[in-house]
């Protein structure tokens, strides 16, 4: 080994200040891999929580639908024993939640200050979504189709990543059980293979969760923007389909903004609101996915192994080499 | 090389220290029992926010943090030919076996669905993006190659020497191995948390973060070897290694400088510097952090420094904390979850990850006590009576 | 006479108080007893969520010589109101209007006709001047000066004002008295208005509804009668103790509401199985009233639009009925959300407990301590072997 030791540091150092020089986000975006297209034909769910009325009638639609245990918070367990289901968030026995934002005298709802907002928290099927790029068992996949995103617990290895690396913390394990596993909303794929509406979405008696392709839903919204906050108009229920009973009321006053489709990469589940997208808890995201960046170094050390493989390869030779020579020496 | 080389150490087995450690094993064994009867639910604080807590972090991320040793020596003495260091080889192999076998067993105890581990290796599940398929493949073939490394102690306790011969052969390519997983996977271990994106604090997250745990795992890895070589020499009343140590301390301390220096130059060049004075707990750990990479730094570099044993006992311990802190903080401090949650691991939950230490130590005295592990010196050929 | 608090959390000995004879027809009362008029008037009370006791004094102030004098004036409305009375049964309509208020002028029930009765009406009005209550059904029409609705030649407006004038309390009875109801309904032609918007000066007590509960109205005037004022009122001049609540809050469906099981239409599965009607336009979740807790007509439960499977059309709510299309669906004015909702960003999640920060700071300390005895020992040795040169 011709390679001085003294030298070997100096270039160590001086190369990672050099790597630390450019490091700039702007090198960094050369790892990024290309983002995800949203899939022909992407189903989606359109959350407006202005209609929403916090009924809770989709939590327990959700439950019954998917089959899901009844949920008790520890905190309430001295008066509840589980004959009342009340999840405070998403966990690994409640698919979906209602959470309420509350501030000062909460008079008026939809209103930022001394007012109220209800909002659902469930999976937002991401365009290009962390679990799915994360799973190292391929349980969590994305249709191609409908962009639906779906758990196998069969090929589950219970690792929690998921939960780890969503950004938005939809996944969640049952922690409470010795044979846990993850739990996430999958859209109801079994009604929709049967033609039906997702469990919530029919059950929303005021068309709060709209069920519908994601370019029908996008129409929707734009009709919605482009009326005059307190013209009536007539909402839907359910889905887009003419054969539900719409029901009448007043344009709400939007924020000119819909969550979903320029957080991390996209989602097929969009929010309108009245009060900002924070206050609802929902997580102020850039428009990248983070996958992206992850995929995209991954891909970049790793592309097809050959890295690897001349590192290998290298230290094969010099550990030969070496072992050769000591065998020498000791000889 | 003559066989003895390595010798066991004959010392008694059954020490106090031993009783003591055997106690916290049994104590942890109660509550792995209690998680697989109950959930993981019953014994650790998870929660819908931080799916991944003690266990994870301290067992598997630090830990084969510290299981390095084995790596980073082998890359000193047989890829840059350092023979000098060759007789502190096999305790560091050893030390790398334990942390990467202890670090699979509290894989098997966290992983929620353990009964379909064996998924990973199933082609049709297969799922190459994950940086976490990349990961578990890389420890576990690690771990197989830590044990063949490491099997000529137990060839030559058992007199098959043949064997070991034999294996000798083809050794270099185990070595290369050697180097080559835990190079992929401890560089992983940061890309791991690529993904975590805005969750996690800008201090940490950086597109280098493979680099970044990278150069920590292998300054931990040469700080526990000063460490181990440094504690059982003083502890079994062995001749110091400190010349060598002291050589080989010259080099972590400047990789460590050239460390911080990239670490804040690369900080400055995105702007989040600002964050390191923004007041708060991440800002404080940061500091912390950085406070303990350059303490070890400071000594390696000057020559009194790193001439008194007792010194760079103190860098190799603080450099062991620092890089532990990294990861501790990159894992849980500065991560946020979306909702609002707290976490702080639970008694049952610090007692299962105490009781893996202490099996670890344990399994170490044990192994150097009955295998030909450490480099043979003249005192240790007439024991005395301990 | 306020025996409200004094008695309250008392056994009332009814006996006690009605003493010897009361079973004896009461003379001046028609030939009711004091028995069944004690029990009526502990009803009004219970009606009404006062004490027992309150019943008693009712009993006595109805029972009192001097009845009250109640002016009643109809203006655009159906009568619907005085019908609904005339089917209250405890009391009955004859021992209302006979024995526990005296009905001096009311358009429909009066015995004379004409400019008889109109003269009776003025005549009572200064004879009782400062002590009648006066009693509005039906909404007052305003444009072109009123003329849309007159009595002998005066304007409805006209009279609310004259016979306001002279009043010790105002009722208005109805949702048309309250606020114009269905006379008021886009476009308005008549300008119709409720009769407080003629007398702004004066309380006006809104009794709503399309019709009022006839016991709710009664209850009211009971209570104008014991205690000389008005009950409690709600910003919209109703009685709390009647319109105090949602009707979604004691709604017999509202198990169904809360597990999401709603009729579609009329006639579907969930429609006859009794599901909620929210989603075909109750207004319960923004209407407050009674309804379902004393129900209409002493059938017993379930008397009311939504116990008969009709969706409630808010009648007691000013921009409800007659407003809002029947179908659409309620704004749930709950004041607040229920405590029971999670809230956005609350904090969850174990904290530091005692035992674990024992633990941890345990293996610090041991950590610590071995260190340091470590590096002590290295001292020690380091002299050691500079002075024996062992090793």
């Amino acid at each position: 080994m011709a390679l001085n030791r003294r030298d070997f540091l100096k270039c160590a150092a001086l190369g990672g200040a050099a790597a630390g020089t450019a490091a700039s986000t702007e090198a960094a975006a050369a790892f990024i891999r290309p983002p995800k297209e949203m899939p022909p034909k992407a189903v989606g769910m359109l959350y407006d929580s202005t209609l929403c009325i916090g009924c809770r009638a989709c939590v327990d639609a959700c439950k019954e639908a998917n089959d899901m245990p009844v949920e008790m918070p520890v905190h309430l367990s001295d008066w509840n024993e589980g004959t009342w289901d009340s999840p405070e968030d998403l966990s690994g026995r409640t698919l979906n939640v209602i959470k309420a934002y509350r501030h000062g005298t909460m008079e008026a709802k939809d209103r930022e200050t001394d007012g109220y907002a209800f909002v659902k928290r469930h999976c937002l099927h991401c365009v290009d979504p962390s679990c799915v790029s994360v799973c190292p068992v391929s349980a969590m996949r994305k249709d191609p189709e409908t962009g639906i995103v779906t758990h196998d617990p069969d090929a589950c290895i219970g690792c929690r990543y998921c939960v780890y690396g969503c950004p938005f913390g939809v996944p969640q394990y049952d922690l409470d059980n010795p044979f846990g596993k993850i739990a996430k909303c999958q859209f109801c794929t079994h009604l929709q293979e049967k033609g039906q509406t997702p469990a919530c979405c029919d059950v929303c008696p005021t068309g709060a969760s709209l069920f519908g392709l994601v370019d029908d839903l996008k129409e929707e919204t734009e009709r919605r923007f482009a009326m005059q906050p307190g013209t009536l108009y007539q909402f839907p229920r359910g889905n887009l389909s003419e054969d539900r009973p719409r029901h009448e009321a007043p344009v709400p006053k939007y924020i000119p903004a819909v969550y979903g489709p320029n957080e991390a990469g996209g989602t097929q589940v969009h929010y309108l609101s009245a009060v900002a997208f924070e206050k609802l808890g929902l997580p102020k995201l850039p428009k990248r996915s983070f996958a992206q960046v992850s995929e995209g170094i991954q891909h970049t050390l790793y592309k097809n192994l050959i890295a690897p493989a001349l590192l290998l390869a290298g230290l094969a030779f010099f550990a030969w080499r070496n072992a050769r020579k000591r065998d020498q020496d000791e000889a | 090389m003559a066989t003895a080389a390595h010798q066991p150490l004959a010392r008694r087995i059954f020490t106090p220290t031993m009783i003591v450690l055997a106690a916290l094993v049994a104590v942890a064994a109660y509550f792995v029992a209690t998680r697989f009867m109950y959930g993981l639910g019953a014994v650790t604080n998870l929660n819908q926010g931080y799916p991944w807590g003690m266990w994870v972090v301290v067992d598997i991320v630090i830990g084969t943090a510290f299981g390095c040793g084995g790596f980073a020596m082998a890359l000193l003495v047989y890829i840059f030919n350092r023979n000098q260091y060759h007789r502190l080889m096999r305790p560091a192999l050893l030390g790398g076996l334990f942390g990467y076998t202890l670090a699979g067993v509290a894989v098997m105890i966290d992983l929620g669905r353990y009964w379909q581990f064996y998924n990973l290796l199933l082609p049709w599940y297969a799922q190459p993006s994950s940086v976490m398929f990349e990961v578990a493949l890389c420890v576990l073939a690690y771990v197989i190659v830590l044990w063949i490394e490491f099997s000529p102690a137990f060839l030559e306790r058992f007199g098959l020497y043949k064997v070991r011969d034999f294996l000798r052969r083809f050794m270099f390519l185990f070595i290369a191995l050697g180097v080559l997983l835990p190079t992929m996977h401890q560089s992983s271990l940061g890309s791991l948390l690529l993904v975590m994106g805005s969750q996690l604090s800008p201090l940490w997250y950086t597109t280098w973060l493979p680099l970044m745990f990278l150069v920590t795992a292998l300054a931990m890895g040469y700080a526990v070897v000063m460490f181990e070589a440094t504690v059982v020499s003083n502890t079994f009343n062995l001749p110091s290694e400190q010349p060598i140590l002291a050589k080989l301390s010259i080099m972590v301390g400047w990789m460590m400088a050239g460390f911080l220096l990239f670490r804040f130059a690369e900080l400055a060049l995105r702007g989040d510097l600002v964050h390191a004075f923004a007041g708060d707990l991440n800002a404080l750990m940061f500091w912390i952090e950085t406070a303990l990479f350059l303490l070890p730094v400071a000594i390696f570099l000057t020559p009194g420094g790193r001439e008194s044993q007792r010194l760079m006992f103190l860098g190799a311990v603080a450099l062991l904390v620092a890089g532990s802190l990294y990861r501790l903080d990159a894992y849980l401090v500065a991560y946020t979850p979306v909702q609002n949650y707290t976490y702080f691991p639970s008694v049952p939950e610090l007692m299962v990850t105490v009781g893996v230490v202490a099996l670890e130590i344990l399994l170490y005295l044990l192994f150097v006590k009955t295998l030909p592990v450490l480099h043979a010196h003249e005192p240790a050929r007439t024991p005395k009576a301990r | 006479m306020d025996v409200t608090h004094a008695t309250r959390g008392q056994d009332i000995d009814f006996d006690a108080c009605l003493r010897e004879g009361a079973d004896e027809p009461l003379p001046g009362l028609g030939g009711i007893t004091r028995r069944s008029l004690f029990k009526f008037c502990a009803g009004v009370a219970a009606t009404m969520g006062l004490p027992a006791g309150a019943g008693i004094s009712m009993a006595k102030a109805a029972a009192a010589p001097s009845r009250p004098p109640v002016i009643w004036l109809h203006g655009q409305e159906c009568t619907g109101c005085t019908e609904s009375l005339l089917r209250s049964y405890h009391p009955t309509l004859e021992t209302l209007l006979l024995d526990v208020i005296s009905l001096d002028y009311h358009d429909t029930l009066c015995v004379g006709a004409g400019k008889q009765a109109l003269d009776y009406k003025h005549q009572m009005m200064e004879k009782h001047k400062g002590k009648y209550v006066l009693v509005t059904e039906g909404g007052t029409p305003t444009k072109n000066n009123g003329i849309y609705c007159q009595v002998g030649g005066k304007t409805q407006m006209e009279l609310v004002r004259e016979a306001a004038e002279g009043a010790a309390a105002i009722i208005a009875i109805g949702s048309c008295a309250s606020w114009g109801g269905i006379q008021a309904a886009d476009p308005n032609p008549t300008g119709a208005v409720g009769t407080h918007e003629i007398i702004p000066d004066k309380t006006v007590i809104n009794v709503p509804g399309c019709p009022p509960n006839p016991y709710n109205f009664l209850s009211t005037v009971l209570y104008l009668l014991t205690f000389k004022r008005p009950p409690e009122l709600d910003e919209k001049n109703r009685p709390k103790f009647a319109y105090g609540r949602l009707i979604h809050e004691n709604c017999e469906r509202r198990a169904h509401f809360d597990a999401g099981r709603f009729a579609l239409e009329f006639g579907d599965a969930g429609h006859r199985q009794g599901f909620c009607l929210y989603k075909i336009g109750c207004k319960g979740p923004e209407t407050y009233a009674n309804c379902p807790a004393i129900g209409f007509g002493d059938v017993g439960e379930g008397a009311w639009p939504v116990g008969t499977g009709h969706p409630c059309f808010g009648c007691t709510e000013k921009e409800t009925a007659f407003r809002k299309p029947i179908h659409a669906l309620a704004q749930v004015a709950t004041y607040t959300p229920p405590t029971a909702f999670p809230e956005v960003g609350a904090q969850k999640g174990e904290g530091v407990s005692p035992g674990a920060a024992a633990v941890v700071g345990g293996a610090i300390g041991v950590a610590v301590g071995a260190g340091a005895v470590l590096m002590k020992q290295m001292g020690e040795k380091k002299k050691d072997s500079e002075g024996t040169g062992a090793a």
